[in-house]
């Protein structure tokens, strides 16, 4: 499962709708093992940078290399197997409305594995414990709350043990001992699976406590501002607006 | 209601303003006009400050037409002192002027003047040609694999669009039939009396029923009713972002959440159309019996006599084309949809409307492909 080496890498990349850009001029890496945060302040573009990484918005100019490949450039049916390896947490969860939990996990197990109906239940009832929500297997998404609806979805996301997770905004609207607990299961998930994890964060302490590389994207410059690893881009980074945004404002 | 607020405003000096803030500012009295006291600004002031000894109470009434004079105030380039202001509104006014008041770039451009606005109209028809066409071509796609056996949906799902699509719409197909039925009698009564010919009514409503108002009604009920729904489930998918964790997962949704709907919705129109024909001659066999006095079993001989399978099979035909229409409509504007509950309305409202079009739409074709052809 786990490999070496650089995951993704990002070339001249500018992403946007229509003929409005959001962002442009991103270059970076993100290596294999990486726990990649992605900042900045709201509207600038962190999202849909994400939705460019995991394939579901096709960049306007510049290329994504999986793996040494380009991803938008390959063909669909391959960009389709190389997204089998993704595992995505969208923000409010996105669980299928008509399907139980157990379903939801389902499905794409059933779609990409050769179990039996009896050991993918087990699969579920195993991701589902991992989360928290065991014996929650027959509920649908409407009967559950929104933060346990979250961790079903991460749920979905992990049980196809996935190379890379992409996590938008993990922790919004979670309890602050619930994040805690999410912040420890994705060290252990990239150290037990040897995930490389890509998230989109406000959190300060996810960034802090388990991120090794992070990118700040500013919203009025549209473009990257600085990348490196979080304390650095807190401590030592030459642009202020970055060190202050990462200490909520206290000028350092 | 007297305000329990005074504002004066008086110039102390030629250079500066001096606004004197009195009693109690609260909601919901009415709030104090900021245009009047910055009518009084000319171009010699410099200065603005406040005296606030006799100010009792304040709230938002307050702050909202201090924010308004402060900008306006530095806009012109005169300085505010704010010394005499309560610590608390102070806070308040230095925390909402913290953040410059923004010109934020939307991505839509207005156009302005007729000919920019028909182009954009007009480009924004070739662009949506585009994606319908678009859409049309992968459910086409979808159904090629379906063909090939590599669809991939679950089957639960077509059993549930049917329950939803077939059985469920039995009572309001059934009045609309009987009504349409009775009010073709109704008017083919009328002309024919002149004539001696009532029994001709049997006549008429059969092939009318049978050949055209069976479907054309069962098909803008099922808009109304099922098509709406499909807008809506997948409207609200997408709001959801359900329909990118599909894609995501490597499913595609045309075959998940389409195929299922189309499947069902075109296995159950012929049916749905072939009860409404039946139930349409009963409305005009109930009037024809009983007010236009014809005997029962004349009236059912008639019947018989003006009907052929081609004429049920053209309506059958019929529906099953309206039935891929009303699906194609309410997936496609679902899946169009934004990622709000406004949008999901929206989607829901273009569903019907695009579904009833184009079932007038095929109707129009159909019935002149017939007549060519002489069915």
């Amino acid at each position: 499962m786990s490999s070496t080496g650089t995951q993704i890498e990002v070339r001249g990349l500018e992403i946007g709708y229509g003929d409005f850009s959001v962002q442009h001029g991103l270059d970076f890496s993100i290596e294999s093992g990486d726990i990649f945060v992605i900042i900045g302040g709201s509207g600038c573009g962190k999202s849909t940078l994400l939705r460019a990484l995991f394939g579901l918005t096709r960049p306007k100019r510049g290329s994504i290399l999986y793996r040494g490949e380009d991803f938008w450039e390959a063909p669909t049916a391959q960009r389709q197997r190389w997204m089998q390896r993704f595992g995505v947490l969208f923000q409010a969860g996105a669980l299928w409305s008509s399907m139980t939990l157990a379903e939801n996990i389902a499905l794409p197990l059933g779609e990409y594995t050769d179990l039996s109906k009896a050991e993918i239940r087990d699969r579920a009832s195993w991701v589902l414990s991992l989360v928290g929500l065991a014996g929650f297997e027959d509920f649908r998404p409407a009967e559950i709350s929104g933060g346990m609806r979250k961790r079903a979805g991460l749920a979905r996301a992990v049980a196809l043990d996935p190379e890379i997770l992409f996590f938008d905004e993990p922790s919004a609207g979670l309890d602050p001992l619930s994040s805690k607990r999410l912040d420890e299961l994705i060290l252990l998930l990239q150290e037990t699976l040897g995930s490389t994890i890509v998230m989109v964060t406000h959190e300060l302490a996810s960034i802090f406590g388990i991120g090794t590389k992070a990118l700040f994207l500013d919203a009025e410059s549209h473009t990257q501002l600085a990348l490196g690893s979080p304390a650095w881009l807190r401590d030592e980074c030459p642009d202020p607006k970055v060190r202050t945004f990462l200490r909520r404002g206290e000028n350092g | 209601m007297q305000p329990a607020f005074e504002v004066l405003v008086s110039r102390p000096s030629n250079e500066s303003l001096c606004i004197r803030l009195a009693g109690t500012f609260e909601s919901p009295g009415p709030a104090p006009d900021a245009a009047a006291a910055l009518a009084a600004i000319d171009d010699e002031i410099r200065s603005i400050h406040f005296e606030t000894n006799a100010l009792r109470s304040w709230d938002s009434t307050l702050m909202a037409f201090l924010l308004k004079l402060v900008r306006s105030a530095e806009a012109l380039g005169i300085a505010v002192e704010l010394d005499a202001l309560p610590s608390g509104a102070r806070r308040l006014l230095a925390l909402a002027t913290a953040v410059p008041e923004a010109d934020p770039a939307r991505p839509e451009v207005a156009a302005h003047g007729k000919l920019a606005r028909a182009g954009v109209r007009a480009a924004g028809a070739w662009v949506e040609t585009q994606k319908v066409t678009t859409f049309v071509g992968e459910v086409a796609l979808s159904v090629i694999k379906l063909v090939r056996g590599r669809a991939r949906f679950r089957g639960g799902d077509v059993w549930r669009v049917i329950q939803e699509a077939g059985p469920s719409a039995l009572p309001i197909v059934s009045l609309i039939s009987f009504l349409v039925g009775l009010i073709l009698a109704f008017v083919a009564a009328v002309q024919l009396q002149y004539f001696g010919a009532q029994i001709y009514v049997a006549d008429l409503v059969a092939l009318g029923m049978a050949r055209e108002m069976g479907a054309m009604m069962t098909g803008i009920i099922m808009a109304g009713r099922t098509g709406a729904a499909f807008a809506a489930q997948l409207g609200a998918m997408t709001a959801n972002e359900e329909i990118d964790a599909l894609s995501t997962f490597g499913i595609p949704p045309i075959d998940f959440l389409v195929l299922p709907r189309m499947i069902a919705l075109v296995a159950m129109m012929p049916l749905l159309v072939l009860y409404s024909d039946l139930v349409g001659i009963l409305g005009g066999l109930v009037v024809g019996v009983t007010i236009l006095d014809l005997n029962f079993a004349e009236y059912v001989n008639e019947t018989r006599a003006a009907l052929d399978l081609a004429d049920f099979g053209t309506g059958l035909f019929k529906g099953a084309v309206y039935g891929v229409a009303i699906a194609v409509a309410g997936c496609l504007r679902g899946m169009q949809s934004g990622r709000s509950s406004a949008a999901v309305g929206e989607a829901t409202t273009s569903a019907v409307v695009t579904a009833i079009v184009w079932i007038v739409l095929t109707s129009a074709a159909l019935t002149l492909v017939y007549n060519v052809l002489g069915i």
